[in-house]
């Protein structure tokens, strides 16, 4: 009843792909600056906290151009990529999932700071006193219980990820089967005359897509939540 | 034995600290909060670090400013027991008891798991999580997982402060019989003269960052100059006894010490049992010939050791029962009125209501079973 054009499952396709890997790649990154922010006094924290927060209050197409300058064929960076590796991030899904990791990066960091206050410091300390060394008592006793925050700050990120689109059409631009998302394919059909029954299609994906994604966080966490508490019963 | 000898400045709080001691048995690091003994304990442990000086347990070095070194908590092979109990909240209190355990290699396990489930009674609470136990359940847990370590020595921090009087004696005899049943010797925390006299041998008395005193409890508690930290009000001395029988009719329980003889109301302890009873310096008062006539039932005689007065209308007698040291604190008037010196023989009067629950000592092992199931 439901058939996927080419186009709608390229597109559905490429954004599960670039929230996928852009949720992974920020996660170890997102996990390191939530700890630095949280547990280590360091002059320049409140600059690193600002420097994290940007995107948030960016317009997404600034931060798509800053992208392009830094990360573009001839921008400081990114030339080094090319004359390393010969490949540039323009105009690939790679490059998309970039804009959309930086994008969503705020709201991972967030929360998994949010978990990471509410862990007693202390419990660190007794897992110390048992045996652990620093960074086993990290991955044993804190990692686990900002688990909840953890998996919050995913869903949120890949949610912002699917619906990505200043920054990715600025860096990456609009390209089917490349570059071209969900919400940049939805531009796309907008643009073109006679594609209302088109653009309804994709507005549903994308719905089924967020609710979908809103459910999986809600039984994760309930799961968890049961998994690290237990029942008080 | 350990041996220490750090300090630490700090803005507000300082420490600096030196005593060595024999470690076998229980040692109550004892003061009123602020006098630097958590600290103290912490140094130890490795959770805070000194500002210069030297910690070693058993000729082994954890901690020496001179050749840098600083062994990190993870090796020191301490147990920590902590006020809180802090159990790992998304842990059974299985996997609690083993998160310690399964990080040290089996040759060096000396405690087995089963033992220390049967000597807590954790068996029963193993498949819950600490959110699931009661306070004193979870400290009973917290104490397991820092044997589980077997380590070298178990350090406690106020491990009771939290709990209610029922919990208390709840877990006072599992804590004593540590030393005793698993050879694990135990440097407690403690502002509770209480827990000092009903659980440690030796004390080091703490007050302002310094070790005022340090020493066995009977004869540290039993020090007049020692009062004003261990409480005037309660000052007294604490001597060792055997139970030698009871009186069934009076309820009263006959104790024997190297001074003579002592009717006591009546103790549960059986026959033989060692115990360590507290008597007050203020429930003493002093006779030169033995009373006729009186409603005391104790006139213990003993000679004068010291007399210890300033203007107040009060003074300390320090007085020698066979060995045994007691006190009195009676008035400077009295002092003059009976003429006496060091030297003066003269009978201690106790009344047999006024002494304080005592605490059974290195009872014989079958009594040492009496609270096993309590839960």
């Amino acid at each position: 009843m439901f058939e996927l054009t080419p186009l709608e499952s390229e597109a559905l396709g490429l954004s599960l792909r670039v929230g996928f890997w852009a949720v992974l790649g920020s996660l170890p990154l997102g996990l390191f600056v939530a700890w630095l922010l949280v547990r280590v006094e360091f002059p320049g924290r409140t600059i690193v906290n600002g420097l994290v927060h940007l995107p948030l209050v960016l317009p997404p197409v600034v931060v798509g151009y800053l992208l392009l300058v830094l990360l573009g064929r001839n921008g400081p960076v990114g030339s080094l990529f090319y004359d390393w590796f010969g490949w540039t991030f323009a105009f690939t899904w790679q490059g998309a999932t970039i804009a959309s990791a930086v994008v969503a990066f705020p709201l991972m960091v967030r929360s998994i700071r949010l978990g990471l206050e509410l862990v007693d410091r202390r419990l660190e300390t007794a897992a110390r006193t048992l045996g652990a060394t620093r960074l086993d008592a990290f991955w044993t006793v804190t990692v686990p219980l900002v688990l909840p925050g953890i998996l919050t700050g995913a869903v949120l990120a890949f949610a912002r990820s699917i619906g990505e689109f200043g920054a990715t059409i600025t860096f990456v631009s609009n390209i089917p089967g490349q570059t071209q998302t969900l919400p940049l394919a939805l531009y796309t059909v907008t643009q073109s005359p006679g594609g209302d029954q088109a653009a309804l299609r994709l507005v549903l994906i994308s719905c089924i897509l967020a609710f979908a994604a809103l459910a999986a966080s809600e039984l994760l966490a309930r799961h968890v939540k049961r998994r690290l508490l237990g029942g008080s019963a | 034995m350990i041996e220490i000898d750090v300090s630490r400045a700090r803005k507000r709080f300082s420490v600096d600290v030196k005593f060595s001691m024999e470690t076998h048995g229980i040692t109550t690091l004892f003061g009123p909060s602020g006098s630097g003994k958590s600290t103290l304990i912490d140094l130890i442990a490795g959770l805070l670090k000194a500002d210069r000086g030297h910690i070693s347990l058993g000729g082994r070095t954890l901690y020496d400013s001179e050749t840098q070194i600083d062994l990190p908590p993870e090796r020191r092979r301490l147990g920590y027991v902590f006020q809180d109990a802090r159990l790992f909240p998304h842990m059974t209190a299985r996997a609690n008891l083993r998160y310690g355990m399964r990080r040290h290699p089996l040759a060096e396990r000396r405690l087995r798991e089963d033992d220390v489930i049967d000597l807590l009674g954790l068996g029963h609470l193993l498949a819950r999580r600490p959110a699931q136990l009661s306070g004193g359940e979870r400290q009973r847990v917290a104490i397991g997982r820092a044997l589980l370590v077997s380590p070298d020595l178990l350090l406690m921090d106020e491990p009771l402060a939290s709990l209610d009087q029922p919990r208390k004696n709840e877990i006072l005899p599992f804590i004593r019989r540590l030393p005793r049943e698993l050879d694990m010797p135990v440097i407690y925390v403690s502002h509770a003269l209480e827990e000092v006299i009903r659980l440690s041998d030796r004390v080091v008395v703490l007050t302002e960052g310094n070790v005022r005193a340090a020493g066995e409890v009977e004869d540290i508690l039993s020090r007049p100059d020692l009062a004003p930290y261990t409480g005037r009000f309660w000052a007294g001395a604490v001597i060792r006894a055997s139970v030698e029988g009871h009186d069934g009719d009076y309820a009263l329980t006959r104790l024997a010490f190297s001074g003579g003889g002592l009717l006591v109301a009546r103790l549960d302890h059986p026959i033989g049992a060692e115990v360590r009873i507290r008597v007050r310096s203020r429930d003493v008062s002093l006779a030169l010939s033995p009373p006729t006539d009186s409603s005391i039932l104790n006139a213990i005689p003993c000679v004068v050791r010291e007399i210890a007065a300033d203007d107040t209308a009060q003074a300390d007698i320090v007085l020698d029962a066979g060995g045994t040291r007691l006190l009195a604190r009676i008035t400077r008037k009295s002092v003059d009125a009976l003429g006496l010196a060091p030297g003066v023989a003269v009978y201690a009067m106790i009344k047999a209501v006024s002494v304080e629950r005592p605490s059974v000592e290195r009872a014989e092992p079958d009594n040492s079973r009496e609270s096993h199931a309590s839960s």
